[in-house]
């Protein structure tokens, strides 16, 4: 499983996909987080954190899918599978190590932005557990993109279509909180559990509590296990 | 080493391998023939655990492939049709890759990748990537893969595929020379191949086995009917008459003929176990019909492939 891991982080690393995606990251929120910051200066600081990081969220929507989209799909369409399937490697640990690798480059896009707190600690001299708590749902929200995205790369051998099923997907997710009035109540309890955005609130405002952990945590293995399910099934099929 | 039992294989309604059961020893070289979508690559996929089956048994080195697949596995080496290479890789890398999925022993592992690499002749190419190599470069790093680990089993699939006649053999130089110590399995539509490389061939069409054995002995079922192509300088009909009263002959066919030279070409076919060649040149020198040309026509490997392969057919 380790060799899968660092040998997925290293493609990661020599591909210029990456660094592409932090850039466009940090540029966007970059112009919000300027907007933010001048507007609550007269309140409180940490907000222009958790509001940069919440609009982060939307970004990390589109750009989530150009991260994953590659992970499985291109190796079954160039046929390197067999070789990790004909190895004394369980197709879980295959699964798992794509996983944590794109988990661990979006921890990196996470870290670049670390210098909007900087800037506000430098300039406020307060750091709050508030601007914790934000990144702490930022990291469970991208952590679950990156799950579905995996998923949506094992559906298929290409890498466009594994890119616009995990962008429909995710976009539809952010749209879960609206369809209340156009699917009813009974389907909406259903579909608002698809809701990432809206659970991390109690994290936001400083307080820390185990539920959205274990809601993200339960989304993730959700989607990974699904993953693993859709290999296997294409062994049996 | 390899013990195939009744394996069964269906994409929806078609049946890919249908019921085959055979066993492998341990330092044969086996080739699997067949025309394309017969079932070879399917096979080869179910014994290296890519693909399941729908029924019966495969046990390498007495691990069973689905209940025990980890341990299985260890014991093969695979070089499917398409060579499994991350081309963004350099070919040390990639090798250097596959040691740690295979979980080679780190002191071992550099050790085991300059022999490999010395083996197969990509010493040269070590710091390359994959990508920028030729095809047949490419095809003998993909080999290199199935050997680390030092497997007992190696499953090569259409290992000559794509490559120039030259580099052809010396690949299956380099099959033979593995044959030493690892059990192959090898598929192949290229029948001279088979002949040259394996110890026994499995013939296979439409996922069924139509014949095991070993190539020699393929080629003798059908031998001791001696097949004989002749030229005479007589008349054609005369000559004809005068052939099939020959003792022996089974069935004279006549072939081509040359009016202006009163030349005739017959193919002739032995009874069996009879040599038919003094005879027929008596009967003839009697008749003063002299013998241009004479030559038997064994039947090669692809005769009789295509023989089994076929049969069925004629049969509906």
């Amino acid at each position: 499983m380790l060799s899968i891991f660092k040998k997925e982080l290293r493609s990661y690393v020599y591909s210029p996909i990456p660094y592409v995606l932090i850039g466009l990251f940090l540029l966007i929120t970059s112009i919000t987080f300027n907007s933010f910051y001048s507007q609550m200066q007269t309140t409180l600081d940490e907000n222009a954190i958790n509001q940069t990081l919440g609009f982060g969220n939307t970004v990390m929507v589109f750009l989530t899918p150009i991260l994953t989209m590659k992970l499985l799909a291109e190796e079954r369409k160039n046929k390197v599978d067999a070789l990790l399937l004909s190895s004394p490697v369980s197709i879980t640990s295959i699964v798992i190590a794509k996983y944590l690798a794109a988990v661990v480059m979006f921890l990196a896009l996470t870290a670049s932005t670390l210098i909007y707190p900087i800037i506000v600690i430098s300039l406020s001299k307060v750091a709050s557990v508030e601007m914790l708590g934000g990144y702490l749902g930022f990291i469970l929200v991208g952590a679950s993109y990156i799950a579905f995205g995996l998923f949506a790369s094992s559906l298929t051998e290409s890498q466009v279509v594994a890119g616009i099923i995990s962008l429909v997907g995710l976009l539809l997710m952010l749209l879960m909180n609206a369809i209340q009035p156009i699917v009813g109540d009974f389907w909406y309890g259903i579909f608002k559990w698809f809701s990432l955005l809206d659970k991390y609130a109690a994290y936001q405002s400083g307080k820390f509590i185990i539920t959205p952990i274990i809601y993200y945590l339960s989304f993730i293995s959700l989607f990974v296990v699904l993953t693993i399910r859709v290999i296997e099934k294409r062994r049996w099929s | 080493m390899i013990e195939v039992q009744k394996l069964s294989k269906s994409y929806g309604r078609i049946k890919a391998v249908d019921d085959i059961t055979f066993t492998v020893e341990k330092g044969e070289i086996i080739g699997f023939l067949g025309p394309n979508g017969a079932g070879k690559s399917t096979t080869m996929n179910m014994i290296t655990g890519c693909l399941s089956s729908n029924g019966g048994s495969i046990k390498v080195c007495d691990n069973d492939v689905f209940d025990a697949p980890k341990e299985a596995k260890k014991h093969i080496g695979y070089l499917p049709e398409q060579p499994p290479l991350y081309t963004d890789l350099t070919v040390k890398e990639f090798l250097n890759f596959v040691s740690d999925l295979k979980k080679v022993d780190k002191k071992e592992k550099l050790e085991q990748m300059d022999e490999i690499m010395n083996l197969v002749k990509i010493k040269d190419v070590e710091n390359r990537l994959i990508n920028n190599l030729s095809k047949g470069y490419k095809q003998r790093v993909g080999i290199a893969q199935a050997l680390i680990g030092g497997p007992e089993v190696l499953i090569l699939d259409e290992p000559t595929v794509g490559l120039d006649p030259k580099q052809m053999v010396e690949i299956r130089k380099l099959i033979k020379a593995l044959g030493k110590e690892h059990t192959i399995i090898l598929s192949s539509h290229i029948l001279p191949e088979v002949s040259a490389v394996c110890d026994r061939v499995i013939i296979i069409n439409e996922g069924k086995i139509v014949a095991i054995d070993t190539p020699e002995n393929l080629s003798r079922g059908t031998e001791n009917l001696l097949n004989i192509s002749i030229k005479i300088a007589g008349p054609e009909k005369a000559v004809q008459t005068l052939l099939e009263d020959v003792e022996g002959v089974a069935k004279v066919e006549f072939v081509n003929s040359n009016k202006k030279k009163v030349e005739s070409d017959f193919i002739i076919e032995s009874e069996k176990d009879i040599d038919i060649r003094k005879p027929i040149f008596r009967a003839l020198a009697a008749k003063d019909y002299p013998i241009l040309e004479l030559k038997s026509l064994n039947l090669t490997l692809e005769d009789i492939f295509l023989k089994l392969t076929t049969q069925e057919k004629e049969v509906e």
